[in-house]
């Protein structure tokens, strides 16, 4: 974390960008120290690690937060330590993925509970915090302050001070002075030995010589020239080929005392080359000598003279030479990097292009393999003396079309230790590893591509005999891996594929099918398959008498259809009704005993199409088409079978279209939920979940959650909540049971099955997906009070809290639901209030989806009316109060009823209906009056009976016109609302004006009749304002007499 | 020939054949009278369908085309090689072309397939069967080098235990493998099309039809 660190890392990251740390040997060892460091800092410097940086350092971490134990407080997406500063912020807070930390005793926990990863993370760290100390100690101690005094300045400034807290950071600082030391010692070491040129390095190291060149004596050379004039961005001068060796440049160097010296320069090294071939502009690129770390290190060896001059004019050289090196500009090596990428790209691109315009490449190919040997050997050997020059640079001359491919072949050998002299980093083997990788398996592609190539070619040349040879040669392929079926696709394999299914041969059709239902498990061929046509002709095999074809292009179908195009194609073309067609076969006991040659039997035809249509059926149009066809029953009818193979698809199918509201009663009235409920006891695992998805979707419905009760099907739907591994399956369960627990007496039942414990037992470490469903299905069961006591004697409450810091909208609205539901408990609600739930329901008011707004004010209303102090409570949300009345300008009827209720309840505290007043809720809520919702006006009305409690509010609403409308509110049918409008009238009615707006409006005569209702509180609150008009009547009269 | 003769012809016909019942007989006995023609009425002669009459039956009848399989099909009904197709060759042979079983197939087709009889399918006679298998290229130098291809591949794919030749046991496994490989060197069976069609005609009345037997 040292400034030095900083640096000694970096000097080894050269050749790339400023944001990755390279994973060399040096920067490992660097980072281990790091960490040896920051670990045992918790217990070497207690009081230290306490200490809060100036930043937090932040990155993105890959720690999962269910991995942290005690002293945080973990949640789905989020971790807090429990541990604070003094404001009160955590010191390490967490949010997947990013992480921010402020202390050493942070840090160190981190790397502990890291345990494997730590280097990672530390790596990460590093990368994303470049100046750590900075963050750390603030911006007194950056580096740019100088090195060595840095540690003194410190010390000067912090001695003027007396502050404990100086003390600390002055301990830091040394500490992580005493740790760059270290650091910078130990890399020094590796640095010496390890050495990359870059072009900036070798173009200084060239301009330098050439300054110190001519014709005098003095000269250490007579000349230095560069091949190429041209300079590529990256600064390299070779061309990109040869790029991709890490190669820069050439440079021709004419000693005084020796003959003119071509010389490569590259990455690894400097090193003499075949030399320049007379006549043409070539180079002989291959390597002639040892490599050496540098240019004046040849020049040395090579030259005499040059030694000599050198040595004259070392220290002035040397001391040029140091000073541009000091420049390390990141842009260069960056951007080598990048056109390293590029070049390698274009290398396999060209690479594809050679195999596209040889399709005769069967020719090539031996040839190509023989070059390759004998390049090899040919390298290999040239490694030791150069005897075979002559053969080697001929060959050289003889490959310009085939030397991209084989080119990077050529790289291997000189990777191996033995032959190189110089010696080889591991950052080298890192960086050729991917490309020589993807050559490998490119390399690899031609033995199954000619093959493929060549049946491809007798299926397009063939009769019907060869064809059929040629198929089932295929099919002896791989098919399932990729390789194969993009050959296939890339040889022009699909046009006949699926030209064959046009043909009459009922043979090439089922050879046809049978490779396409394989390769179309690939997306890339399926997109194919629908570009080209396949679809309708697939379409129409549906019809034939064959059964086994019918299967087989079912069955390909159904791997098709699995993106939306396809399926608009299969629907297009008639293929919907084909299918449901296929769903009859089963049906017939007509069959023939003797099944004839090449054919299946009706189940299986059945099972094909239940497959497809399960594919098809996850557009809306195709579940509308299926049914329309008739389907439905038809899967009712097969799902009474008790074959695996039949029951997923056909469930599958169910559950897919099941979100539709025509087919929910459908299956209620073909009586499938039954037989989804039998199979909810199946041994299949994939079967349990579609039937339980099914339920799921279908039991909105509440005759349906009945019957799936009647029918048993409550008992193996908790069962399977014991089984938490299958976590598809868990969220299928988890979501029949919410669904299912909508219904009080299915409730009363899980309860008997120990439901609402294990549900309890979900609430943490399961994916979001079955969160929402367990969390929605508590939400449900806690609406009954035995439930409620469960949750809370179970421990629910802390983990139903910590969800309310989720992002997820359906957990959200969920868990708000609940928390909601167990706040009616004043019990819980003490549990709630400690562990700060309201804040958290609170601050969900700002959450942007509405529906977690209405979710989050619902959830408030009991929790203010069930919480000690709770006008003290409300007040302590700083803004909290605005930010309720504010959303009364929202336009969601929902977000505005329950907003409506919250403030009903927040306006029982005398001092806050004081504070909402202030916000304007009085000329807010009048905006609301003219509305036609009757949850809205219920809310509304209790909301403004509440407000009319302070200062000159019932003035107020007068004056906003919220009058008249109540009074239409009478007419309503719903008698909640007429309650809470009579309670609102009464309290309005004690003001004049309203009265006489009352009577106007012809209140009088609609409360005479609540009079008459049985509900007491709407006859008193009726009554009361009668007679308040009355008295004002009788005032006015009197007054007129007087 | 008399009616009473006729039905005893049936009668013994049927109790030999395991795939047809007496109706059907009765049907294919009418058809092989009528394609046989005025030859039956002539007594002395052998009664049946000589090669030339028997191969026309099958192209027309069995969308058939290759020349040298309809030969080795003729030569699979004539069982006792007398160079005509009599009446009992005639049923049996139906028999296995319309109602065989996987396993009378197999072996039918070997046979047809096995030119000289030796009980091995060899390189030679694959290339003899495959020659005309493939369009001819100009461009290609050598012609048959795709044919000589096809039957490595051919091999590669069927030859199980590798002596460079297909036993029967090498071809029955093929074949149960891969059904698609049953006419591998050429179709010696009708298709399903024609089969039907020749079904539909020869049986057809609607009032006896069954399947049943």
């Amino acid at each position: 974390m040292g400034v030095a660190l900083t640096r000694s890392a970096q000097w080894t990251t050269v050749g790339h960008g400023t944001t990755a740390l390279e994973i060399t040997p040096l920067n490992e060892v660097i980072l281990k120290e790091i960490i040896l460091f920051v670990e045992s800092f918790l217990y070497k410097h207690a009081q230290e690690a306490k200490f809060v940086f100036e930043e937090p350092l932040r990155w993105e971490t890959n720690v999962e937060p269910s991995a942290f134990g005690s002293g945080y407080v973990v949640s789905e997406k989020m971790v807090k330590s429990e541990e604070v500063d003094k404001n009160g912020e955590p010191l390490l807070f967490l949010s997947v993925p990013q992480i921010k930390i402020r202390s050493f005793g942070q840090l160190s926990c981190l790397l502990y509970i890291a345990k494997e990863t730590k280097l990672k993370e530390t790596q990460a760290c590093l990368e994303a915090n470049r100046d750590p100390v900075v963050k750390i100690l603030g911006s007194d101690y950056s580096r740019t302050k100088g090195k060595d005094s840095s540690a003194l300045s410190m010390l000067d400034k912090i001695a003027k001070d007396d502050d404990p807290e100086y003390e600390i950071k002055t301990n830091i600082a040394m500490l992580i002075e005493q740790l760059d030391r270290h650091l910078l010692s130990y890399s020094l070491r590796h640095i010496s030995s390890e050495l990359r040129l870059n072009p900036s390095a070798i173009k200084n190291d060239i301009e330098l010589l050439k300054r110190y060149s001519g014709n005098g004596e003095q000269t250490v050379l007579e000349s230095i020239d560069y091949t190429s004039e041209y300079e590529f961005s990256n600064g390299c001068r070779a061309p990109p080929w040869r790029q991709i060796y890490g190669e820069i440049c050439y440079v021709l160097v004419k000693p005084h005392d020796a003959e003119t010296l071509c010389i490569t320069c590259s990455a690894e090294g400097v090193f003499l080359n075949g030399g320049k071939i007379d006549a043409e502009r070539e180079i002989n690129y291959e390597r002639k000598g040892k490599i050496y770390k540098d240019l004046i290190t040849l020049l040395s060896e090579k030259s005499a003279t040059f030694l000599e001059n050198m040595a004259k004019q070392e220290n002035k050289f040397i001391e040029e030479q140091q000073e541009e090196k000091f420049e390390p500009d990141d842009a260069p090596k960056k951007e080598e990097a990048t056109t390293k990428a590029g070049s390698e790209k274009s290398t396999l691109e060209k690479n594809k292009i050679n195999f596209g315009r040889n399709p005769i490449g069967k020719r090539l190919e031996p040839s190509l393999n023989w070059k390759r040997t004998v390049d090899l050997k040919d390298h290999k050997s040239s490694a030791r003396d150069t005897q075979e020059e002559k053969l080697s640079s001929r060959l050289e001359k003889a490959r310009p079309s085939v030397a991209l491919g084989r080119a990077q072949l050529l790289r291997k050998p000189t990777d191996k230790p033995e032959e190189i002299i110089s010696e080889s980093s591991s950052e080298s083997e890192e960086d050729e590893e991917p490309p020589d990788h993807r050559q490998e398996a490119n390399a690899d592609l031609p033995s199954e591509y000619w093959q493929i190539q060549k049946l491809v070619k007798y299926l397009k040349g063939g009769n019907q005999t060869a064809t059929v040879i040629a198929l089932c040669s295929m099919r002896d392929f791989n098919l399932a891996q990729e390789t194969c079926q993009l050959a296939i696709r890339d040889v022009g394999g699909l046009e006949v594929l699926i030209n064959l299914l046009d043909t009459d041969e009922v043979k090439c059709k089922i050879g046809s099918l049978k490779i396409l239902k394989e390769i179309s498990h690939n997306p890339q061929i399926r997109r194919n398959i629908v570009d080209l046509g396949g679809l309708p002709i697939m379409v129409n095999i549906l019809d034939s008498p064959n059964k086994n074809l019918k299967c087989l292009a079912a069955e390909t179908i159904a791997n098709v259809a699995k993106f939306r195009r396809a399926r608009q194609a299969v629907r297009q073309h008639g293929g919907i009704t084909k299918l449901v067609a296929l769903l009859d076969c089963g049906q017939s006991s007509s069959e023939p005993p003797q099944p004839s040659l090449y054919e299946t039997r009706d189940v299986e035809v059945a099972r094909c199409g239940a497959q497809a249509l399960w594919s098809c059926s996850k557009s809306y149009a195709n579940k509308e088409a299926i049914r329309k066809a008739g389907g439905i029953p038809l899967l009712a009818r097969l799902l009474k079978t008790s074959h695996e193979d039949m029951l997923i698809p056909v469930v599958g199918t169910l559950q897919e279209c099941a979100s539709e509201e025509n087919y929910r009663a459908a299956i209620k009235a073909e009586r499938i939920i039954e037989n989804l409920v039998k199979n909810l006891n199946s041994e299949n695992e994939q079967l349990q979940q579609h039937c339980a998805m099914a339920i799921y979707q279908c039991a909105e419905d509440e005759e349906t959650r009945d019957l799936v009760r009647l029918h048993g099907g409550l008992k193996p739907l908790a069962s399977l909540l014991n089984k938490t591994d299958n976590k598809e399956r868990l969220a299928a369960v988890t979501g029949a049971i919410w669904k299912c627990s909508i219904s009080k007496e299915n409730v009363t039942k899980f309860r008997e099955y120990k439901a609402i414990e294990t549900l309890v037992g979900l609430l943490t470490d399961q994916p979001e997906e079955v969160l929402v469903n367990v969390v929605g299905a508590l939400g449900e069961c806690c609406q009954e009070y035995e439930n409620r006591v469960i949750v809370r004697k179970c421990g629910g409450i802390q983990p139903l809290v910590n969800l309310l810091v989720g992002i997820n909208q359906a957990l959200l609205v969920n868990v708000t639901k609940a928390v909601g539901a167990c706040a009616v408990e004043p019990e819980s609600m003490m549990i709630i209030d400690r562990l700060d739930g309201v804040r958290l329901l609170w601050s969900l008011l700002k959450n942007p989806h509405p529906d977690v707004k209405a979710s989050a004010a619902w959830a408030l209303c009991p929790c203010i009316e069930n919480a000690k102090d709770a006008g003290e409570m409300v007040r302590s949300f700083v803004g909290g109060l605005e930010l309720v009345v504010n959303l009364l300008k929202s336009d969601n009827k929902e977000v505005l009823a329950s907003v409506c209720a919250a403030i009903t309840n927040i306006a029982k505290d005398q001092e806050n209906l004081a504070v909402i007043t202030d916000h304007g809720v009085v000329p807010l809520l009048s905006k609301l009056a003219n509305t036609n919702n009757d949850k809205l006006r219920r809310h509304l009305a209790e909301a403004i009976s509440r407000c009319c409690m302070w200062g000159r509010n019932r003035v107020a609403f007068g004056e906003h016109k919220a009058v008249a409308p109540l009074v239409r509110y009478l007419k309503s049918d719903d008698t909640n609302v007429h309650r809470a409008t009579a309670q609102a009238l009464y309290q309005l009615s004690e003001d004049a004006d309203n009265c006489i707006t009352m009577h106007e409006n012809g209140a009088v005569k609609l409360l005479l009749d609540m009079v008459g209702s049985p509900d007491q509180d709407l006859q008193e609150a009726a009554a009361g304002c009668i007679s308040n008009i009355r008295r004002l009547a009788l005032a006015t009269e009197k007054a007129r007499y007087i | 020939m008399n009616r009473k003769k006729l039905q005893k012809l049936t009668d013994t016909l049927t109790k030999n054949c395991k795939h047809f019942n007496t109706y059907e007989v009765n049907c294919l006995v009418n058809l092989f009278y009528t394609l046989v023609g005025d030859a039956a009425e002539r007594p002395g002669t052998v009664v049946g369908l000589d090669r030339n009459a028997f191969r026309n039956i099958l192209h027309m009848t069995f969308g058939m085309t290759d020349d040298m399989i309809m030969d080795r099909v003729f030569r699979g009904f004539d069982k006792d090689n007398d160079g005509c197709v009599n009446i009992a060759e005639w049923i049996n042979g139906l028999s296995l072309f319309l109602r065989g079983s996987l396993e009378e197939k197999m072996k039918y087709c070997f046979e047809v397939f096995d030119l000289n009889g030796d009980g091995f399918i060899s390189k030679e006679e694959m290339f003899h069967m495959l020659k005309n298998s493939l369009l001819k290229q100009p461009s290609e130098e050598d012609p048959d080098e795709g044919i000589k291809d096809l039957v490595e591949i051919t091999l590669k794919k069927m030859d199980h235990d590798h002596d460079g030749k297909l036993s029967f046991a090498d071809y029955e496994q093929a074949v149960r493998e891969e059904t698609l490989l049953l006419e591998a060197f050429g179709p010696c069976l009708p298709d399903p099309k024609s089969q039907m069609e020749f079904e539909a005609q020869v049986f057809k009345d609607p009032h006896e039809f069954s399947y049943d037997m």
